[in-house]
This record gives C-alpha cells, structure tokens and sequence, in this order.
C-alpha cells in the first residue's frame, strides 16, 4: 500500500504563537513528508509493502521502522492540536490522570520534565499500560511505545526541528506553549 | 578546575555564508555554553572535577548521563570550532592526504564517504574522521558521544567532526542538511585537522 501524508484539521497559521505557520509548513510539508516518500520508497519489495504504520511500528527495523514510525508519531502530534482547542480532561481520562498523578496540573509538570530533559532527538508519551493505568514514557529519535505493547494517548516532539525557528535552545518556551494548543477532547476519543 | 568555554578563534559571523552569525552565536553561547556549565555542575564536588576531559570520557560507561551527554557536547563542540575557520575549504596536504588517499582512494572518495556517515546518521549525533591505530577511519556517533568514549562502537582520536544535531544547521538550512553538509566543506581549516592528524600519530 501507498502511505500518504494526511491534511492537517487546520491551517498552519492557526497554532500560533504556540508554534508559527512557518514551523508547521516545514514540520509537516516537508519533514513528515519526507518520511512518508522514504516509507513508500523503502518498502517496496520488502515483507512491508502491504503492512500497515502499526505492524511496521511493532516488526520493523532500520529505515524502514524509522520512517514508518516517523509518519505515525508526526500524524499523532499533529492531530492532538486545535486552534479552539478543550482546555483541559474531563470524564474517564480526568479521573485516570488524577488516580496516577494526583492533579492534572501534576501531570502536566511531570510530562513536561520528560519532554524537557530527553536528550537528542525524540518524543514524550501518555500512554496507557496492560494494567490499564496511565504512564509517562520517553523514546529517541523514531522510538514508539506500541512496540512495547503500550497504547499512546499523547505524545510530545522534542526533535529540534519541532521548535527551532521558533524557541531555538529554549525548548521549555516551546513546552509552555504545547500546552496552550492540546485539544483533550481528541485526548479523550483515542482513550474510548 | 572546572572546564571554561574555550575562546572562539573567529567572529560569528566568519563563516558566513554556509555557516550564519546567528547560529553559530546561539550555538556557541547557547549549546555549547550550555554543556560546560551542565559539565561542570555533574562532576563538582567529585574526583572527576580533577581530571582532563579526554580521560573523564575514556571511561564514559562509569559514570552518569549527565557527564555522558555535557561532557561529549563539550568535547565535541571544542573540537568542532578548531576544525573551522574563515578562509577555510579547499584540500588537506602532506601526510594527511596521503593517508586519506591510501584509506579512501582519492579525496572526493572520502568527502563522499564522510558526507554519507553525516546524512544517514538518523536524528541527533556527529559524522567523524577518526585515527584508529595509525589508520583512518570514518563513522558517526548519537547525540553527544564521541570515538574517545568507552562506549562508542568504534574507538579512536577524532581529527575532524561535523555536528548534525538539527541545532547546528536548522536556522539557515531547515530539513536540508545535504545542503549544509555540502557547504561544510567549505569552512574547514585542514591546517587544524592536519595538526591533529600529527599529534595522533605520535
């Protein structure tokens, strides 16, 4: 199958000051892009040709796996953002932060400090466990948790690239504006 | 002791244009300001503080992340601004090209080589030229490691490095880092390289 690159919900204006229009147009039309044309190059032939972005995630390895999961994690990234967005959890998801992190604002914090302090490249995660409970987990470069059989909810991009034009060094800047944009009512659907 | 930011050899904006004035301030001060002082706040206070950076990173597996990351980016980012230099470009001479061309076959052989070790390497890290054991060998690293570290899949004395952390180029080249790799060669000071090249040998 060909992998395609999806249309984001919203124009790429819409994030800022959170993140800039210019930021998105290389962000996604050329970086999660370029992943998606690698993908499709790199398959063909192989025992992942016809394999969906998730077998990929779970079997694949070398450039294959890294664009694969690439194309994954940015439509993940990019789908949780709303120009309107619902500020905050309610419901299930609100009652599961709770139990695990004591407070949403406690959450926030103890992701925000996973986003912070991965070194390099990579992303932060929500994931939900095999116990069912909530766990905040970090992977390199093109890493995902559906490998080890965890279920994203969240997940945060810390490569440079996410943030440069914008924040340059201060990754933290950018960190305080992710939160500004999360729209939990998609947090919430992917959680059901 | 601790470790001081090193003295840049040229002006921001010397390298222009393959290399803008507002990278390499904010890449110096910043980046590379940022990992003396993280360096210096890991090792305070313990016995590393009294050691030379080349034997804290020899034995790397031995101590923390902190000292694993500051110290590789500390390292690497001295090493990186010595190789550079205005008016820089051009070929090495002498016995380091007679080496490269023995281990590659020709200059552009090895540029090719070192160029690939640079787009291929997959998010952050470094493309090296090494000497591992009188030969020459090219490869790259993650993140901040480097070939001195115990932990590196190979091992040797760095005589050339290019930064291929998206902080070092993404301000001016965005996803094109062929480009920027391209334009390195362009400020490389062989001079520097060559007199590494000498005291590897010894």
């Amino acid at each position: 199958m060909t992998h395609t690159l999806p249309n984001l919900p919203y124009s790429a204006e819409d994030l800022s000051p959170a993140i800039s229009a210019k930021t998105i147009e290389f962000h996604h039309g050329k970086h999660h892009q370029a992943y998606v044309n690698n993908l499709n190059n790199l398959i063909v032939g192989t025992k992942f040709e016809n394999a969906d972005l998730e077998t990929i995630i779970k079997e694949a390895d070398g450039g294959i796996f890294n664009n694969g999961a690439q194309v994954w994690n940015h439509t993940f990234y990019f789908f949780a953002f709303s120009p309107k967005p619902q500020k905050a959890p309610t419901g299930k998801l609100l009652d599961l932060i709770n139990a695990q992190f004591g407070s949403f604002e406690q959450f926030k914090e103890k992701f925000t400090s996973a986003a912070a302090s991965l070194f390099g490249s990579g992303w932060a995660w929500l994931v939900v466990n095999k116990e069912g409970k909530l766990e905040i987990t970090q992977e390199s470069n093109a890493g995902n948790p559906i490998r080890k059989g965890l279920r994203p909810l969240l997940t945060c991009d810390v490569w440079e690239h996410a943030y440069y034009l914008d924040y340059q060094n201060r990754r933290p800047d950018y960190l305080k504006g992710f939160w500004d944009i999360i729209d939990w009512k998609v947090i919430e659907e992917r959680l059901k | 002791m601790s470790f001081q930011l090193p003295k840049l050899n040229y002006d921001y904006n010397a390298l222009e244009p393959y290399i803008d004035a507002t990278t390499m301030e904010i890449h110096y001060t910043k980046h590379h300001g940022g990992y003396t002082n993280n360096l210096n706040a890991a090792i305070e206070g313990t016995s590393l503080s009294e050691l030379p950076i080349e034997e804290i990173l020899k034995d790397i597996s031995k101590h923390s992340a902190a000292v694993r990351n500051n110290g590789g980016g500390f390292y690497n980012h001295n090493l990186f601004w010595e190789i550079m230099g205005p008016n820089g470009g051009g070929m090495p001479s002498g016995e380091l090209l007679k080496a490269i061309e023995k281990t590659f076959g020709s200059f552009q052989e090895f540029k090719d080589k070192f160029s690939n070790a640079a787009a291929t390497r997959f998010g952050s890290g470094w493309a090296w030229l090494i000497m591992q054991n009188g030969s020459l060998k090219v490869f790259s690293t993650p993140n901040q490691d480097n070939p001195l570290m115990d932990v590196a899949e190979q091992k040797g004395f760095p005589i050339l490095g290019l930064d291929v952390w998206e902080h070092a180029y993404y301000l001016k080249y965005q996803n094109r880092r062929p480009e920027y790799i391209n334009n390195f060669w362009n400020v490389i000071n062989w001079k520097a390289v060559e007199e590494k090249y000498m005291i590897g040998l010894k």
